[in-house]
């Protein structure tokens, strides 16, 4: 049953896709309409999909990378969405609306495995742990297309050479505002995202902080976004630094986020996780 | 046959010399619209009248005689000679006609093409011709076409999308900067017409402020006047760079103004701020190394003339589809105005009807079998009459209206009313 949620949502966000790609191309209001129409719409499949795994699972249904992968995706378009609201510009969708349908092409293609739930992924603390994690995750990735933006859009204006993407890009302005509002975001919710993880640690592991990898890793990732938010603030920081900066932070984002879970051992580990 | 003639006047055809004399404008369109409505060959007009055109669009069933009698009125009116006119008037007939409006409307033979306001002059003068109800069926429809092509083009095309002058590139540069320009600040350095053009569009943006300075003072007291801005003296550039969002260099100097240290000191003053500077000058006012400095922007008169070079040759480009566009357009409104005709909308009605028939009498005749032949044949009689019945109401009356004005109208609404598509008839001619 829930599988069919999962195709239809990754159809629709194909087909979404290919209607922000359209736009950007044509620049035809009316065809990114229909885009947010059609993304909102997958949008809720995609959430039935998620609530009907929690629902069967009995627990975030996050414990592999298939689960992960397609709960990033989601979590990265209710950011879009989220931030749509203050900023509209709808070409941010044919950045990040692809990026979102990628993920979940990777989810697909990863067969479905058992997995068994531990007790403790019944706590109180760990939905909580893991949506405002993942959804700090959404929000960096909206930072991070946005500085590509910028810098995409900055490029064009310094060099002089305005190509097709200078009409299409918002201004410089709104794509700085944006990164720095998406980064403040993220950084609240990774810090609730970690406190709660430890918090949960400690009733499962019995101490806060293990030196475990994922938790060192994350502690290295928030550092990188609370230095580029003290250097925003502080130093007067704005624009291409600032921007190359949201980049780099995502990187390691993206490699606290996979890559310790399958290169490096611990409890984080989706070999762990999995149970198996 | 109805005909459509578009008789007129451009840029390309007539010096403003002669335009001028031909123009109509508020003080006289009333008197001109009921001239005009006193040639009896002339049945729908719409006369538009901008500085780069004169147009008289009209419908008639007697071409040669309306023609005649319009390009007398317009040698009366303008007290141009009738031959000297001739040479300068161009006329149009149907599809050449459609076309030219549609071009017309969609800023295709604007001297600037792809200029947005000629839209707003057509509307106009469609506006003034049904207060005048100068315009029917055919004008109407042809002017509804007119603009709907045109708001088509304008956005699935980038005819109007970028700015062809220079101050107005520098304007929508800004925008691409700091994203609104209400509430910028404008120091203006130096006086010169280009400046004083870019800064009267940056106000139209609502720019909060011009600050402007001069060598002398008493001519940058003179421009701040001009522009209900605050006149400063050159030794506070310094001073101002720190507050000031857009800068303007205009001034004679042979030696750079706005140097490279100063302006890392003041980013530094700035928070990083964003500055934007717009060197018009030459030789150049601002170190073109400014523009390597994070966050700091430098263009000069050669970039702002390389953009607005690119922008007009991707204009000419854009045109090419939007001329594609119009050739579509042409084609599907002559095919319309060719079924306001009396016999084609008929036999289209009547066909309709005998289909609709023929399907129906199939259907219930399958499902009464058991009727005898005579039973059958009632049947089909039955249906029969009762179409006919219905059409003939509508069939007289529209014979009745051939030659009359309202003519058009009516087929209009009959085609309309029973969904007759211009192109049934073209499946089966009879």
């Amino acid at each position: 049953m829930d599988i069919v949620f999962f195709k239809l949502t990754l159809l629709l966000y194909l087909i979404a896709t290919a209607g922000f790609l359209l736009f950007i191309i044509k620049k035809d209001k009316k065809v990114g309409y229909w885009s947010h129409r059609i993304l909102f719409a997958g949008f809720i499949l995609n959430s039935i999909y998620l609530a009907l795994g929690y629902y069967k699972l009995g627990a975030v249904p996050v414990l592999n990378l298939k689960g992960s992968l397609s709960f990033f995706s989601w979590t990265i378009l209710a950011a879009y969405i989220v931030l749509q609201v203050k900023f509209r510009i709808t070409v941010l969708g044919s950045f990040v609306v692809p990026f979102s349908a990628f993920l979940m092409m990777i989810s697909s293609t990863i067969p479905i495995s058992a997995i068994t739930v531990r007790p403790i992924f019944k706590s109180f603390w760990l939905p909580l742990h893991v949506a405002t994690s993942f959804l700090g995750d959404g929000i960096f990735a909206i930072a991070f297309i946005a500085g590509v933006m910028y810098l995409i859009q900055e490029h064009q204006i310094k060099s002089k050479r305005l190509g097709a993407f200078y009409s299409r890009l918002p201004s410089l302005n709104i794509l700085d505002s944006l990164n720095y509002h998406a980064i403040s975001y993220g950084f609240v919710l990774l810090t609730i995202g970690m406190i709660t993880g430890s918090i949960m640690a400690q009733g499962a592991h019995g101490s806060y902080w293990r030196w475990d990898p994922k938790e060192v890793w994350s502690l290295i990732t928030w550092l990188c976004y609370a230095a580029l938010l003290h250097q925003r603030m502080a130093a007067g920081w704005r624009g291409r630094r600032s921007a190359l900066m949201s980049i780099g932070c995502f990187f390691i984002l993206i490699f606290t986020f996979i890559g310790v879970n399958f290169l490096m051992e611990g409890y984080h580990s989706f070999k762990s996780l999995e149970g198996n | 046959m109805i005909k459509i003639v578009d008789m007129g006047m451009n840029h390309k055809t007539a010096p403003v010399e002669l335009r001028e004399l031909v123009a109509f404008g508020r003080h006289n369109i009333d008197e001109v619209m009921n001239s005009i409505r006193g040639i009896k060959t002339v049945k729908e007009f719409i006369v538009l009248s901008t500085c780069n055109r004169v147009e008289i669009l009209f419908t008639t069933d007697m071409e040669k005689e309306a023609k005649e009698s319009l390009i007398e009125f317009l040698s009366h009116v303008s007290g141009i000679k009738r031959e000297k006119l001739g040479q300068t008037l161009y006329i149009y007939d149907n599809q050449e006609a459609i076309r030219h409006i549609f071009r017309v409307g969609a800023s295709l033979d604007s001297m600037i093409v792809g200029e947005p306001q000629i839209l707003g002059q057509v509307k106009d003068a469609y506006r003034i011709a049904t207060e005048h109800k100068s315009s029917s069926a055919i004008l109407n429809r042809l002017m509804h076409r007119t603009f709907s092509l045109a708001k088509k083009i304008r956005t699935e095309t980038d005819i109007s999308g970028s700015a062809v002058s220079i101050s107005f590139a520098a304007v929508e540069l800004g925008k691409k900067i700091f994203g609104d320009l209400q509430g910028k600040k404008v120091l203006l350095i130096g006086a010169g017409e280009m400046a004083e053009l870019a800064a009267r569009y940056l106000l139209n943006n609502r720019t909060a402020q011009i600050l402007v300075t001069n060598r002398t003072f008493s001519r940058a007291v003179e421009l701040a006047d001009h522009f209900r801005g605050k006149a400063i003296s050159f030794d506070e550039i310094d001073d101002q760079l720190l507050e000031a969002d857009i800068v303007i260099t205009s001034t004679a100097s042979p030696e750079p103004i706005i140097s490279l240290s100063q302006v890392k000191k003041t980013m530094r003053g700035r928070k990083n701020r964003p500055l934007f500077f717009i060197d018009i000058a030459v030789p150049r006012n601002v170190e073109p190394k400014v523009n390597g400095i994070e966050n700091v922007f430098v263009y000069d008169i050669d970039d702002l003339r390389g953009i607005v070079e690119i922008n007009i040759s991707k204009r000419k480009g854009e045109a090419v589809k939007a001329e594609r566009m119009v050739d579509e357009e042409v084609i599907k409104f002559s095919k319309w105005l060719k079924t306001l005709d009396i016999v084609p909308t008929i036999v289209a009605l009547q066909d309709k009807c005998e289909k609709i028939r023929q399907i129906e009498l199939k259907k219930t005749l399958s499902s009464l079998e058991d009727l005898t032949p005579e039973q059958r044949k009632g049947v089909e009689d039955l249906t029969t009459s009762i179409t006919k019945k219905i059409l003939n109401d509508p069939i007289f009356f529209l014979k009745r209206k051939e030659g009359r004005t309202s003519r058009n109208l009516y087929l209009d609404v009959a085609r309309r009313l029973f969904h007759l598509e211009p192109n049934n008839e073209e499946k089966n001619p009879k």
